[in-house]
């Protein structure tokens, strides 16, 4: 018996493949983006982690030499004589690729791939040639060293390799030096203070300011809201292609009932029917949403080097957490989607005819319902977008917004569309209004997935143009100079600005140091006076003399991510290195993950007198530009390298820029056309149901060429008006970007910047895409032959 | 004469091969004359009607419809002679569910440019549906529904009115109560009337039968 019931149901699939089609490609686009995100994320996750086990992201304070060079054995021996528990470390570059030499059996447990205290490999690892650890891709870059063993390893960043102290000398040509003395967590008591044991040597703490997982958690939760929203965008589909399966699909049903199978046994047979639609969907799901993951992670990992300064691998490895989420999130979305109906199902009484118009019908009764939703959300929306602050406030003022909106599009459509009747005065008007109206429920979930897909793309570039503007204003303000020059050592620096001085309008110092100011990581800055910077930076917030408060030594500029961070404003006073100084302006900081201040050159050097500038922005007539730079070469000898003209490091910040939001863009693209499939889908899927509507206005008269203008036009006036509500809630969603999950997220608010031409692009393509998928369905209809109309009228349908 | 068919053919292709339908038919009808067609089912019939009211066109045999060669039209061509020229009721009724019962009567006269609001309003009143002009057709009975298809296919003033099994869906009191309506309403219209019908009482109510066999006439 189940297998002739199930036979009986699974025929229905074979007699209608366009609705099988819709059902799986629906639920693998859905899975196919969502799960390639989770593949993106679970990435780059997997290299924070490796990550955090190097020296930079890790977890131990380091000693260093405090003019920055390497120290020798002598400062090592000395120290572990005075009783401390040090680890030596040195690194540098061969091939590109970051070589760390460490000492196995001093090192903290974490540090590097051995472990002195467990595995074998400690005596291969310190022995002969040595080996040397990293992935396979890292290790193909040292192809080179051949006489030194190779070992794979997969939890450690890309384009970092560990090997043996003494290896890693050898190879760097570094005899005897150490760079870093990793500090043990745990010391003996009663040794010596450090600055007696070895006065040139500094502390520096652990680098919580780089804590990469942390500060591109934001950047992940964009994704995951893009992943979600493709998500939801499929299964509308999804959910469409199921509703009208089980109207179809009632006369079986009941004829099931009728001739003795339970309604309980009846439910789990279309339960598992499903689940195997879901596992086969999912599972080709997750390998589109391997390509996809493919295709975007140069871009992320690129991103996130270009924002974050994080390393992540550019390429993806098979990972069976994401593969069995992917599978999961597939079952669990055909669930959520076929819950409906399959509650319809549990209480249909057992001769309940086939409602070919149900979907019509219920849209119709549920309207109201939807209605008094859409309002609670949308309210909910406006009072979140009063109070909200943080990230999960910002999710949730996003999440009711486009929710609610696309809850309440229906309705508005609905009603504009009994205006439009209303106001028709042509036969033909009347009518395409009328069936435009009755057409509205079997289109309603594509128009909604088409409507949240043009307001991300609103609001997600309306924020990313916003974004570029003003960090194309901020270049402008910040790097006024013609030409920045870098010095390698504190003797080239002198040189150069000896050189320099006299030839040039001015040479101003860029000098920095990394402090604590009101427990934010910051770097200070000593500012030299001058109109450079009085007349290009621009301040969010300041008192009536910013510049002269600061030149007179009392006061501090701060960066907008300190400001809200430590909840600072102008007027109040903080403590640098032990000095107090009022904060006399606010500047925006775009770009910058960490807090940064500004104070005058003088007090800088009385506060940090070991810190000597080293890097110059150099101004001057730019037609003097080429032979100042050719003069100053010749006599320093300073590599081509070391010398950036303006121009150059514009081009290449905007080219970091554009390349974080390309994903971003893809997603977006991405989500607009899964919309259009939905659409193609549903006309496609209603157009099989039109025939007896549009008979009989074809046998009184109008073409079938007609009718397929018509449905087209149809298409293109329901895309229309998603586009004309689309707009406004974009711009929304592009507020609440900017001025909630942004400040959030980042720590500065952008202004935010129209771009009508932008959405009249958009709404173009809106219209385009509404256009192609409308004309397939109409083609048909056009060329539907009379005798396929005629069984309209007859009882052969 | 209002109408003349001549030796119309007509072929389907069906899963089991060509199935010609109507194999050399050929009849006429003048104005004000009707004419009743039966036969079993299958026998072509409908095909016949849908061949006359320019829905479909035949595979070889001529039409001359108020001294129009149906053959010599293009789709559009077969489309305006549909909207003016003739009114088709189906067994079905076909109204346009979107739109209420006033529109629906008016709809095809609208169309062919000819909308007479009297004209309308006196056929709604005659075929008792006064009030429920505003009503939407699923609102209605079956009985109502077809009352609603005649008017719609009397409102332009056709020259040919074809019916395809009209009361096929209503109940016996029901069909006769708008049978006669429909030949009162032809009558007063000057139309010429076609009816398909496997009743020989409604067939009996037409002037003349024509009986079909296999495609042929008996």
């Amino acid at each position: 018996m189940m297998h002739a019931a199930l036979s009986a149901l699974l025929s229905h699939w074979w007699r209608n493949p366009l609705q099988l089609f819709t059902l799986v490609s629906g639920l693998a686009l859905a899975t196919a983006l969502w799960s390639g995100v989770q593949a993106v994320n679970s990435e780059a996750r997997a290299s924070y982690d490796a990550a955090a086990a190097t020296l930079d992201e890790g977890s131990f304070d380091q000693l260093v030499r405090r003019d920055g060079q390497p120290m020798d054995l002598s400062d090592y021996v000395a120290l572990r004589r005075a009783g401390w528990l040090f680890s030596p470390v040195i690194e540098g570059r061969v091939d590109g690729v970051r070589i760390l030499g460490i000492d196995p059996l001093t090192a903290p447990r974490g540090l590097g791939p051995v472990d002195a205290t467990v595995g074998p490999d400690i005596g291969a690892f310190m022995s002969g040639a040595g080996q040397i650890y990293a992935t396979s891709r890292t290790l193909d870059t040292l192809a080179d060293l051949d006489q030194i063993e190779k070992v794979e390893i997969t939890d450690t960043p890309p384009n970092v390799a560990y090997t043996d102290i003494s290896v890693a000398q050898r190879l760097l040509n570094r005899a005897g030096e150490i760079d870093v003395l990793v500090i043990g967590a745990v010391q003996p008591l009663g040794q010596l203070q450090l600055a007696e044991v070895a006065p040139d040597l500094i502390r520096r703490q652990a680098q919580v300011s780089t804590d990469i997982g942390k500060l591109t958690d934001s950047f992940h939760l964009n994704l995951t809201a893009f992943g979600l929203l493709s998500f939801a965008v499929g299964i509308f589909i999804v959910n469409g292609a199921i509703g009208l399966a089980f109207e179809q699909r009632r006369p079986v049903v009941r004829t099931l009932r009728a001739l003795g199978m339970p309604l309980r046994r009846l439910i789990v047979l279309i339960s598992l029917e499903l689940l195997g639609l879901a596992i086969i969907a999912g599972t080709i799901g997750v390998g589109l949403g391997y390509l996809i993951a493919g295709l975007l992670l140069p871009d992320v990992a690129a991103t996130l080097k270009g924002l974050y300064g994080a390393e992540v691998a550019g390429t993806l490895q098979l990972r069976p957490s994401w593969w069995l989420s992917g599978l999961l999130i597939a079952v669990g979305g055909t669930a959520m989607a076929a819950a409906g109906a399959l509650w319809q199902l549990s209480r249909m009484p057992l001769l309940a005819a086939a409602q070919p118009r149900a979907l019509a019908m219920a849209a119709g009764r549920r309207a109201k319902l939807q209605g008094i939703a859409a309002a609670g959300l949308l309210l909910a929306a406006f009072v979140l977008g009063l109070t909200a602050d943080g990230l999960i406030a910002g999710f949730a003022l996003l999440g009711a917004l486009l929710i609610g909106a696309a809850l309440a599009l229906p309705v508005i459509l609905d009603r504009f569309l009994l205006w439009g009747e209303g106001r028709a005065t042509g036969v033909m008007g009347q009518w395409f209004w009328a069936d435009t109206r009755q057409q509205l429920p079997g289109l309603s979930l594509a128009l909604m997935a088409l409507l949240l897909a043009m307001a991300a793309n609103v609001g997600v570039s309306t924020m990313v143009s916003s974004f570029r503007l003003t960090f194309l204003g901020f270049l402008d303000q910040r790097l006024a100079s013609e030409l920045y020059v870098y010095a390698d050592t504190p003797d080239d620096a002198a040189q150069i600005a000896a050189f320099a001085q006299g030839r040039v309008d001015a040479v101003l110092p860029i000098q920095s140091t990394q402090v604590q100011i009101a427990g934010v990581p910051t770097d200070v800055f000593g500012g030299k006076d001058h109109s450079t910077y009085r007349d290009n930076w621009t301040f969010l917030e300041a008192t009536s003399s910013p510049w002269d408060d600061v030149i007179n030594g009392q006061s501090i500029l701060i960066n907008e991510q300190l400001a809200r961070r430590a909840n600072l404003t102008i007027g109040q006073s903080i403590n640098v290195a032990g000095e107090a100084y009022e904060i006399s302006g606010v500047y925006g900081d775009y770009g910058n993950p960490i807090g940064q201040a500004l104070i005058n050159e003088e007090p800088f050097a009385a506060l940090f007198p070991d810190v000597t500038p080293q890097r110059f922005g150099l101004r001057l007539d730019p037609i003097d530009v080429p032979k100042f730079r050719d003069d100053l070469r010749a006599a320093t000898g300073l590599p081509e390298a070391n010398i950036i003209n303006q121009a150059g490091i514009k081009a290449f910040s905007l080219g970091v820029f554009d390349r974080t939001f390309t994903v971003t863009t893809a997603l977006n693209v991405l989500t607009l056309a899964v919309a259009g499939f939905a659409i193609l889908m549903s006309l496609l899927t209603l157009a099989t149901m039109r025939l007896p509507q549009l008979a009989p206005v074809w046998a009184v008269g109008v073409t079938r060429r007609q009718l397929g203008q018509l449905e087209v036009a149809r298409a293109m006036l329901l895309a229309m008006l998603t586009a004309v509500i689309a707009l406004p809630l974009g711009l929304a969603l592009a507020w609440a970007l900017l001025a909630i999950v942004n400040v959030a997220a980042f720590g500065w608010r952008l202004p935010m910047y129209l771009f009508p031409w932008d959405y009249a692009r958009l709404g173009g393509f809106a219209l385009l895409a509404a256009a192609l998928a409308a004309l397939w369905p109409a083609h048909r209809l056009a060329g539907t032959p009379p005798a396929a109309l005629l069984k309209v009228f007859s009882n052969e349908r | 004469m209002l109408l003349t068919a001549s030796d119309v053919c007509k072929t389907f292709v069906t899963a089991d091969g060509p199935f010609d339908v109507l194999k050399g038919v050929s009849l006429s009808l003048d104005a004000g004359e009707t004419l009743a067609l039966t036969g079993e089912s299958g026998s072509g019939k409908s095909t016949l009607l849908h061949l006359i009211g320019g829905l479909d066109a035949p595979d070889s045999g001529s039409i001359l419809l108020d001294g129009v060669n149906l053959a010599e039209l293009d789709d559009a061509g077969r489309a305006m002679l549909r909207r003016g020229k003739v009114g088709v009721v189906f067994q079905q009724f076909n109204l346009i569910p979107s739109l209420r019962v006033a529109d629906n009567i008016a709809f095809q006269a609208r169309l062919a440019g000819v909308n007479d609001l009297t004209w309308n309003a006196e056929l709604a009143d005659r075929m008792g549906l006064s009030e429920h002009l505003r009503k939407y057709p699923e609102q209605l009975s079956g009985g109502q529904q077809q009352r609603v298809a005649i008017a719609r296919t009397l409102a332009p003033k056709p020259k040919l009115v074809l019916a395809d099994e009209p009361t096929g869906n209503l109940d016996e009191v029901t069909a006769a109560d708008v049978m006669d309506l429909m030949l009162e309403l032809v009558a007063d219209a000057g139309a010429g009337l076609l009816m398909v019908s496997h009743s020989d009482r409604l067939a009996g109510l037409m002037e003349r039968r024509l009986h079909l066999a296999a495609g042929q006439v008996a």
